[in-house]
């Protein structure tokens, strides 16, 4: 079973959203603009991994479970990044990253 | 078949204009919104490429979970009504060149590659497919990454708490200080 669409049609599509997300996390200056380009990037990451399961081996699960485990590495990722923008919050009132340029010592 | 080009389209236009007003909107809460979008759409891509389950783990995980935890720290932390600073043309041209150059490089190398696909027979992915394979040791059995993950998952979940529930360091020297 093949879909229509060639596989170089989400190759592209990933790729042009995996450079978007690398243009926002060089440009914003808040922390969590640059957590939401890394999701982007990470996102775009596992569109190739389905499709390159998908289309060039049907007949293994591969690029489906790796896919699954850049889920649940990005879910976890997204808790403790969050956890420490709060704590900074607290610390600095302010989470540009412009103004944190200080650490405990 | 026509239908599903034309969803694939929809898809794809849905994703690179929203990816694009997530990194370029200067309300913090309007660009959370264009990432749900553009992870809903990502999940609909699964289910044409016939992958119903990580579609569904996709919708409830990350546009379920990861932006209701994104959005929930933008009110913790964020004056919504708040706009950003336009950026500066210097720093928004010198990253928009890199991003162009580096997406012309990988676009013009997807293109000129010819994959070769695997004649083998497409699997199909039901839960019982998935449920063997995750809890499987042998060949195609994914038991030791499924661990690794559980794994990660707790010391991920300790973090989290060790590191938010402190007390405000601020409030606590200048206690000291009295």
């Amino acid at each position: 079973m093949n879909p229509g669409i060639p596989l170089e049609f989400y190759l592209v599509v990933a790729t042009i959203m995996f450079f978007i997300g690398v243009y926002g996390f060089l440009t914003r200056r808040n922390l969590i603009t640059i957590l939401m380009s890394t999701e982007l990037i990470l996102n775009s990451v596992n569109i190739n991994f389905l499709a390159f399961n998908r289309f060039l081996f049907p007949g293994k699960l591969d690029g489906h479970f790796f896919g699954l485990f850049v889920i649940a590495v990005a879910a976890s990722e997204a808790a403790v990044a969050i956890a420490i923008i709060i704590n900074i919050y607290r610390r600095f009132t302010s989470i540009n990253v412009e103004n944190v340029n200080e650490l405990k010592y | 078949m026509e239908g599903r080009e034309i969803m694939f389209a929809v898809f794809a236009l849905v994703i690179i204009v929203f990816s694009v007003l997530t990194v370029t909107s200067r309300r913090i809460l309007r660009a959370a919104v264009s990432l749900l979008f553009v992870l809903i759409a990502t999940a609909g891509l699964y289910f044409l490429l016939n992958y119903q389950f990580l579609a569904a783990v996709q919708l409830t995980l990350y546009a379920g979970g990861i932006v209701v935890l994104i959005i929930f720290s933008i009110l913790l932390t964020s004056q919504i009504s708040q706009k950003f600073e336009p950026i500066e043309w210097k720093k928004a041209f010198f990253s928009a060149l890199a991003a162009v150059a580096g997406a012309i490089v990988v676009i013009t190398t997807i293109l000129q590659h010819t994959f070769a696909a695997d004649t083998a027979a497409a699997m199909e992915v039901n839960m019982r497919v998935i449920g063997k394979s995750l809890m499987g040791t042998g060949a195609d059995g994914y038991v030791l990454p499924f661990e690794v993950i559980s794994i990660l998952l707790v010391a991920a979940m300790i973090a989290a708490i060790v590191i938010a529930k402190k007390g405000s360091p601020v409030k606590e020297e200048e206690e000291k200080n009295k």
